[in-house]
């Protein structure tokens, strides 16, 4: 297929083999541990807002999802937050929601997102308008998941609409899904990821990892599957608060699976927001020990300050991995 | 609540089997019915359809049935109408994350495909529903298609996508 080289928008070229022209697909085909966080967006129609937020994640991060009404709650949009990031020289991952449009919509999102310079997509079914702030909306619902990849894919790969109809120039875009090993049916989650692969799903971000030996079993089956091979998994992490809070989000936030023993941990603590901090830097050393994992997606609600002091006590950049060399042994191996 | 569409989540493999005597048989008629006129067929068929599926499966009539491939569960009774299901949101207990008193329409999905004989097939990717077929006669659109494909066959022309593997 005669694609052109620079994708459209695109200030980088499109490397052989690459999908994108974007930071996060080079940091992970390089093999590095990679880092990416979520941007709690504003309620608010001013851009410093959204500039404040990404700054203090930027020190640390590979690329900054930008989400789409996470929770079916009303926030400045995915798609404005990223022209915004963009703009200011960042690499955003459009988050896109099938709860509140149609596949016209989607997709001409994403020609006007690739045009503007989003080389990331992370593709998501969406969370039920019941759950958020506006229950009496009209959930639309038109794709899933699985069929918004592939109806990416399709533009990115046939420059072609759902109808069949041509596109001149496609979106040259990373394509990724949410995963999450941690709601039931257990054993179907990893055969779930190899659907969503097949869909065009190049990377995964989990939802929060509290329970490691569940993961180390999810991971194994992914393993034996082959999928760590396709598809790059980055393992959701966050700092709980308090007790109080991890019990209130295992409650009421849908699909986060809190184990008691995490919870008893921070309630027996006399700082409990630094023992949660804590918590999520020892998650994160004992993610990065798993085989197949491919870095971590820190999502802190409304404690991003946090995160890049996590992120440099966990010690996961220090020595970014290359062919399990530390960037200092290959250099020395280089001058040698 | 549920019950009839939990009994036939646990009896899918019976029902596959059903499922697969009758739809060739009824497919046997596939001249037949295009012969009579599939518009003058529809409202009745639809209607049988409507009656027999809604009762077992609590059918919303898409139009696209999948049933046989979704491990004898109709996707369409997920909230979000979920194709290719579930969700990241399914509860500890295996329930809805919208309705709490409903088991998850994919864990009861995924518990029918490992009873069935070609339950796999629950891995196959299904396009995004075709919201003009809603309340059509799904048993009809197949013969029609299959009608489509005999006679694209008969003529040499390789037979063109059919939209989605309905049934």
């Amino acid at each position: 297929m005669n694609v052109p080289n620079h994708g459209a928008g695109s200030s980088y070229p499109v490397l052989d083999g690459h999908s994108s022209g974007g930071r996060l697909e080079r940091v992970l085909r390089s093999g590095r541990f990679t880092i990416t966080a979520e941007l709690n967006p504003p309620d608010s129609a001013d851009p410093q807002e959204t500039y404040r937020r990404a700054l203090v994640l930027s020190k640390v991060c590979d690329a900054i999802n930008a989400t789409d009404a996470s929770g079916a709650n009303c926030h400045m949009s995915s798609l404005g937050i990223c022209a915004l990031l963009i703009q200011a020289g960042y690499s955003p991952v459009l988050q896109i929601s099938c709860r509140d449009r149609n596949r016209i919509a989607i997709q001409g999102d994403v020609l006007g997102a690739a045009a503007m310079g989003v080389h990331n997509i992370l593709c998501l079914t969406g969370d039920s308008v019941e759950s958020g702030d506006h229950p009496e909306a009209k959930p639309v619902f038109d794709l899933d998941s699985i069929s918004l990849l592939r109806t990416i894919r399709r533009m990115r790969d046939e420059r072609q609409f759902l109808s069949g109809r041509k596109i001149t120039v496609p979106p040259r875009v990373f394509l990724g899904a949410a995963a999450n090993p941690f709601a039931p049916p257990h054993d179907w989650r990893p055969l779930r990821l190899a659907k969503k692969i097949e869909a065009g799903a190049q990377f995964v971000q989990t939802q929060y990892c509290y329970d490691i030996p569940l993961l180390e079993q999810y991971m194994a089956r992914v393993r034996d599957l082959g999928l760590d091979k396709k598809c790059f998994i980055l393992v959701g992490v966050g700092p709980l608060a308090s007790a109080r809070a991890a019990r209130w989000i295992r409650a009421n936030v849908p699909g986060v699976h809190i184990p008691d023993a995490v919870i008893a941990r921070l309630a027996g603590a006399s700082d409990q927001k630094q023992e949660g901090k804590k918590l999520c830097i020892e998650l994160i050393q004992q993610i990065r020990g798993i085989p197949g994992v491919a870095g971590v997606h820190v999502m802190a609600y409304r404690q991003e300050e946090l995160v890049s002091e996590i992120i440099l006590s966990s010690g996961v950049l220090k020595h970014r991995d290359r062919n399990g060399k530390t960037r200092r042994e290959a250099k020395e191996g280089a001058l040698t | 609540m549920y019950v009839m569409r939990r009994w036939a989540t646990r009896n899918a493999r019976l029902l596959e089997a059903i499922y697969l005597v009758l739809a060739k048989a009824f497919h046997a008629f596939d001249p037949l019915w295009g012969w009579v006129g599939f518009h003058r067929l529809e409202t009745s068929f639809a209607a049988l359809e409507a009656w027999c599926k809604g009762a077992l499966f609590d059918c919303n009539m898409c139009g696209r049935c999948v049933l046989s491939v979704t491990g004898m569960t109709c996707p369409m009774n997920c909230p979000k109408g979920i194709r290719n299901g579930p969700c990241g949101g399914v509860r500890a207990n295996g329930h809805c994350e919208v309705r709490p008193d409903m088991p998850c329409v994919w864990v009861e999905a995924w518990s029918g495909a490992t009873r069935m004989r070609h339950g796999m097939r629950i891995q196959e990717l299904q396009e995004p529903c075709d919201f003009s077929t809603q309340g059509t006669s799904a048993w009809l659109r197949l013969s029609a298609e299959n009608l489509a494909r005999r006679a694209a066959g008969a003529q040499g022309v390789p037979a063109e996508r059919q939209g989605m593997a309905a049934e």
